[in-house]
């Protein structure tokens, strides 16, 4: 077995993942009366109202804590670009046909940086939002701006999740156990990520 | 005059139809202020703290007639007070009674997320039902007049109900029944249209103020709180009411293309990666490919 996700990483990941889902689902329910019930079901309104900015604080705390972690192993680089070529092939399991990949292919990167800036986005709108009242009556326009960005950010990092809860629950079997458990065996590695595989394998 | 429960129109945050809807026919109701006959004696304000229950804030002094500078929580119903000098020279003392206009087409009731905290009333009322806010104050990026104010304490917002429990009783607002000037009107919303041409023309007629008119705004459906105003062609002097409001275009946006934009990206994309599954499954350990 080997060690794909350190202690750090794993925690981190769940940090941002399950606070992301709360702010997402009470998110939902503010977006949608389709989907109020997900406010009551998690307490009522004036609690979801009352726990989303919140949550959204420690999303964004780990989001940064995330940022120092992989930062550099998120930076696009010349194989990316091959890779992105390719991605027909990928995202049709012809596998064959994509070159090898380092730590994470272009898929995984793109999704890193649209849930960064996605975050930085949600934080900045959802300020304005949290405290309408210190915003002067003068630059009213900034509050209604602000809505407008925090839902399209919004729905630019739920598309994001949708795509990678699939890969990583669906697609690519192995993926949970190694952001739980924070091993996969060798051949997964080869498979998914050779040149990062042969890296630590010292190959 | 409604005797007995308010029929209901719409609903904020409602999923599905508003019920009981059309199932009597309850009258448009409108409060119509003269502008040109109000005395600012704020014997209005008086009575709407009264029936509300609200007691007296402290004001600031600051060389002002105004009792309060802005409307408040708990401050629904205000007399601005303006100075306003014309281009001849001539001062106008301009008074009006702000606060909530009750829209035809409400925007804080657009904006809204949660259920029934904003209901409409078929007659026109538009009321806040604190019991369901959640203190989001949506409603306050998306009304064009700026009136909702927030409790921070207790996270519910508040504005003029129209004295929506003393209409349900058969009886008119606070406010109407403590005008001693009749500047004060309050009837169906066709009475109320007739009363004020009538008397936007006698103004018009008998004054010097030749630009008299009724302040009924489009933009936003018409409002069943109307004004006659000395001069309808500059209602800002008139400590900022806005010329042809309209319920804000990010609003608009917001809760028109932004919505089904984002509702079939959503549902596309789980759909498109349940077919995706049951098209091309799960990638292999081997080579990576189909196992």
């Amino acid at each position: 077995m080997i060690e794909r996700y350190t202690f750090h990483e794993r925690i981190c990941h769940w940090l941002t993942g399950l606070t992301y889902c709360y702010c997402l689902a009470t998110g939902l329910a503010f977006y949608t009366p389709y989907l109020f019930w997900l406010a009551l079901a998690l307490g009522g309104g004036p609690t979801s109202r009352f726990w989303h900015p919140l949550t959204g604080l420690v999303f964004f705390g780990g989001a940064i804590w995330m940022h120092g972690i992989w930062r550099a192993d998120m930076t696009i680089t010349g194989a990316d670009r091959e890779w992105l070529n390719k991605s027909g092939d990928y995202a049709t399991n012809h596998d064959d046909a994509v070159p090898p990949q380092g730590r994470f292919n272009a898929g995984q990167k793109i999704f890193y940086w649209a849930m960064f800036y996605g975050a930085l986005l949600l934080v900045l709108s959802g300020l304005v939002l949290w405290f309408p009242e210190y915003v002067p009556v003068g630059f009213r326009w900034v509050r209604g701006i602000a809505i407008l960005l925090h839902e399209s950010a919004a729905l630019i990092t739920i598309g994001a999740f949708i795509i990678h809860v699939y890969m990583g629950v669906f697609m690519v079997p192995g993926s949970v156990r190694a952001i739980v458990n924070g091993s996969v065996t060798a051949d997964w590695a080869r498979a998914h990520h050779r040149l990062w595989f042969d890296r630590i394998t010292g190959k | 005059m409604a005797n007995g429960p308010l029929e209901i129109k719409a609903i904020s945050g409602h999923a599905g139809t508003v019920p009981g809807r059309d199932t009597s026919r309850d009258y448009a109701l409108a409060k119509l202020i003269d502008v040109t006959t109000c005395i600012g004696c704020k014997a209005c304000e008086v009575a709407c703290l009264e029936w509300n229950g609200y007691p007296f804030r402290e004001t600031e002094f600051n060389d002002t007639y105004q009792t309060m500078p802005d409307l408040a929580w708990n401050y629904y119903n205000l007399i601005t007070f303006n100075e306003h000098v014309n281009e001849d020279g001539t001062l106008q003392w301009l008074m009006r009674k702000h606060g909530c206009m009750h829209c035809a087409d409400p925007g804080c009731l657009r904006a809204c997320p949660s259920d029934g905290a904003i209901v409409q009333y078929a007659n026109g009322i538009v009321d806040f039902q604190q019991d369901n806010c959640i203190g989001c104050q949506y409603c306050v990026t998306g009304c064009p007049f700026n009136i909702p104010r927030f409790n921070p304490e207790t996270k519910k917002v508040h504005k003029c109900t129209l004295c929506s429990d003393r209409v349900g009783a058969g009886l008119e607002p606070a406010c109407v029944k403590a005008c001693p000037t009749g500047c004060l009107h309050f009837g169906s919303k066709e009475d109320m249209k007739d009363l004020a041409e009538k008397r936007s023309l006698q103004v018009r007629a008998h004054t010097s103020h030749k630009n008299a008119g009724v302040y009924d705004p489009q933009g936003v459906g018409g409002t069943h709180v109307m004004y006659v105003l000395h001069d309808i062609d500059q209602p800002e002097k008139y400590g900022g009411l806005p010329k042809d409001p309209h319920v804000p275009l990010s609003v608009r946006i917001w809760k028109g293309p932004l919505k089904w934009l984002g509702n079939l990206a959503m549902i596309g994309g789980v759909l498109g990666v349940a077919i995706h599954y049951v098209r091309f499954g799960p990638k292999g350990d081997k080579h990576g490919g189909t196992p």
